[in-house]
């Protein structure tokens, strides 16, 4: 066994953090007060890469592998969880299916868009199957070298500013999931209208949207993948957004403790710092604790995925628990922090609204719980139900 | 024993109820955008009695005692927890230290116009090196002649801006500090040398006003001393101790309306082909939050019996804050994840309640303080004194 990481993952997790500090911290806090997506911030990401960080360098990516992109996550969450997700959404659910499922014309396309700045989605969710992808109404209709579609799609990240979306569709409603298909859409396309944007506890940058699809043809060369062959697509996208969310979740973790270790040492209470005190040492330790666990559940996900095993357990596992150390996290320091916790001129406040929705997006903690119990019961030849 | 309300608190609950559920919670979310509430309505809450409910009548009150007053704030906090704030700290804190030491006098001063809602009070303990540690204040208040003079700075004081009438607590003695050498004041705030700050941005509560308070040599004239010279730590450590009591009352309404909410969702969403209520996910939340919210009523309830009924009460008002706060958090926050992505939309009350219900855990004695405060009298109990 080997923990260490490579020169070069260091080399990376330098230049990550010295980007994150110098780029992404100073504009956290105006992310979230004035709700704006941080569009020049990712441009500025793409210059260096990292709007493509996984992808094959011939399609202008990165061609980091899956610890490198994790320790890239992590460094920009633990400044702002918003820019992360949106980052990371972009790459391993948009810009990542393209790769795995595009056609070479496709990839050749789409992907150097991606990777220089143009932001990605992945509709998927609509408004009546948020966990229940069997659910989905969506359709699209084959019709004279194009498909017809016709739907609504809720909670789209990125949805306002993406130029590129990845739509998932029925194109065999009586199949349901398994008659599911996937399109890249040109956020141009006719029939195509951007809706509401979801006003948010957290994250508050993030462009969340409800797409509607009102008679949108696109043509039959944007099928990304095999016709009736999008829900395996989805799954390994659920795989890789999972382990990007839980290495997003640690990084606001650090963050968050970070945070609250820095107040601890400086408020002064009963003639002491309050870091003397046993109450707040046990919360310091214990989120420090949880953390240690999270990282090499990351860092082992990631090497899993690397060396191509199958991860997506494991993935789940970590996005489940690394929700609950970040909003754990987040919490016990809000609370070292006192009543300054509560003020919106300390970050941690922040911080505490933003990891909460880790805990829902990618999968709620119920789901990644499902997604576990399921695996252990298969191996006990039961198969069970959401 | 006897668990039933009597008919009159069910009367006032009911009133109550219907009150906030068609004036307060409509507004609610608008209270939040804005961080503000419409002054008529407090007037009209005013009118209606709601300012002075546990204040005998002699002093304008309306008699309903803890118990009532406990009442109202979970009436009040289930429909708008801005609103129940600037209540809460209007009778809970700031009449109530006046009605707990003040003299007659001053009460018939004072107290008609805080029970009618015609003023505002505020209760001004905390200071920028004080909050746990509220021995540390350093505002100081000076005698000369027939006045003392108050200079100094409290912090996040809810309705500092909109108060009328602040209780403030100040040092007239520094060779005995706070424990033998404060005093409380009842204070105007139109007397010149006083000025309050702007409202504090917060992630919760936008509607209940919080901030900073100068004080530049206000002249406050001796008969507004609270009770004696030299006591007043004593006087808002009591008054915290009540207090307590009704906040656990808040925090049961903020975590009732979530399970309220909870069970009118789990019907409606259906996802995997039926109602969520079906999943044992849902159902073990639900059933938690039900048994949670269940012992923290007859924990309120019972203290509110001990606070009426002249018992000690000490150690169960920390209990109440206690259990209630993190009750009203988990209970919120199990809520939210029951709600899915509408949990975390602006577009829905539950993250409002979910920001507001946070600093709970926080105000009035933080709950490490309350578990502190119960370990010292549990400890003191077998011979054992501590030190926070």
């Amino acid at each position: 066994m080997d923990f260490a990481l490579t020169e070069e993952q260091q080399m990376f997790r330098d230049l990550f953090r010295d980007f994150a500090e110098k780029e992404v911290a100073p504009l956290a806090e105006h992310n979230d007060r004035t709700e704006e997506p941080p569009i020049a911030l990712l441009k500025r990401a793409a210059s260096q890469g990292f709007m493509g960080a996984t992808l094959p360098e011939q399609y202008g990516g990165a061609g980091m592998d899956f610890l490198t992109y994790c320790l890239l996550v992590e460094a920009l969450a633990r400044h702002c969880l918003a820019t992360s997700a949106a980052l990371g959404i972009h790459t391993m659910l948009s810009a990542m299916t393209i790769l795995d499922a595009g056609t070479e014309t496709q990839k050749q396309t789409y992907l150097p868009r991606l990777a220089g700045g143009e932001l990605g989605t992945f509709a998927l969710t609509e408004p009546e199957a948020g966990s229940d992808a069997g659910a989905l109404q969506t359709r699209a209709v084959r019709d004279d070298g194009h498909f017809r579609l016709d739907g609504v799609k809720s909670w789209v990240t990125n949805g306002g500013p993406a130029s590129v979306h990845v739509v998932l569709a029925l194109t065999d409603p009586g199949a349901q999931r398994h008659g599911l298909s996937a399109f890249i859409v040109d956020a141009k396309t006719p029939g195509l209208t951007v809706g509401h944007r979801e006003p948010t506890l957290g994250m508050r940058s993030l462009d969340i949207r409800t797409l509607y699809f009102d008679d949108c043809r696109v043509a039959a060369d944007n099928l990304l993948g095999e016709l009736n062959q999008g829900w395996p697509l989805v799954l390994r996208a659920f795989n890789r957004v999972r382990l990007s969310l839980a290495a997003a979740a640690l990084g606001a973790a650090e963050g968050a403790l970070a945070l609250g270790v820095k107040f601890a040492v400086e408020r002064r209470q009963f003639g002491a710092v309050i870091a003397e005190k046993q109450a707040i040492q046990n919360y310091v330790a214990d989120c420090a604790i949880e953390i240690e666990a999270l990282r090499h559940m990351v860092e082992h996900t990631a090497w899993l995925a690397d060396t191509g095993q199958e991860y997506g357990p494991q993935a789940s596992m970590a996005k489940y628990f690394g929700a609950r150390v970040a909003h754990e996290t987040a919490n016990k320091m809000l609370q070292v922090h006192g009543g300054y916790g509560f003020s919106d001129e300390y970050a941690i406040s922040r911080v505490y609204r933003d990891v909460r929705a880790l805990r829902l997006l990618g999968g709620t903690d119920e789901m990644q719980r499902y997604a576990v119990a399921h695996d252990i019961f298969q191996d006990q030849g039961l198969k069970i139900q959401p | 024993m006897d668990f039933t309300f009597s008919p009159q608190h069910v009367a006032l609950r009911q009133m109550l109820r219907e009150f906030c559920e068609q004036e307060l919670a409509p507004r609610a979310k608008e209270v939040d955008r804005t961080g503000l509430q419409d002054p008529a309505i407090l007037r009209w809450m005013g009118e209606l009695g709601m300012f002075g409910i546990p204040f005998s009548q002699e002093y304008g009150g309306a008699g309903a005692g803890e118990m009532g007053y406990c009442i109202l704030m979970e009436e009040l906090n289930r429909a708008c927890p801005s609103t129940a704030t600037i209540i809460g700290a209007h009778i809970g804190i700031a009449a109530m230290s006046l009605y707990l030491d003040g003299s007659p006098e001053l009460k018939r001063r004072y107290m008609p116009d805080l029970c009618a809602g015609r003023t505002i009070g505020a209760f001004g303990l905390t200071e920028p090196g004080a909050g746990s540690d509220a021995a540390g204040i350093k505002l100081r208040a000076t005698l000369e002649g027939d006045s003392y003079f108050l200079d100094g700075q409290k912090m996040w004081i809810t309705n500092g801006p909109i108060a009328d009438v602040i209780m403030v607590l100040a040092v007239t003695d520094p060779a005995l500090g706070a424990r033998g050498g404060a005093t409380c004041f009842v204070v105007e705030t139109d007397w010149p040398g006083f000025s309050a700050g702007k409202p504090e941005k917060k992630m919760g509560l936008h509607g209940s006003p919080t901030s900073l308070l100068n004080f530049d040599e206000v002249r406050v004239p001796k008969e507004n001393v609270i009770g004696q010279v030299g006591m007043g730590f004593v006087t808002f450590m009591k008054t915290l101790d009540i207090g307590r009591v009704s906040l656990g009352a808040a925090t049961l309404g903020g975590a009732s309306v979530a399970l309220d909410a909870s069970l009118r969702w789990v019907k409606a969403r259906s996802q995997f082909g039926r109602p969520i209520a079906h999943m044992q996910s849902i159902q073990f939340k639900l059933a938690d939050m039900a048994t949670e919210i269940e012992a923290l009523r007859a924990l309120v309830y019972r203290t509110a019996w001990l606070v009426d009924s002249g018992r000690p009460f000490v150690r169960e008002a920390g209990m109440c804050k206690l259990l209630g706060s993190e009750t009203a958090s988990r209970c919120i926050d199990r809520a939210l994840q029951i709600h899915g992505a509408l949990g975390v939309s602006r577009d829905f009350h539950l993250e409002r309640g979910w920001r507001d219900a946070r600093i709970a855990e926080i105000f009035e004695g933080t709950n490490e303080i309350q578990r502190i405060v119960i370990a010292s009298e549990l400890l003191q109990e077998i011979g054992v004194r501590i030190h926070p």
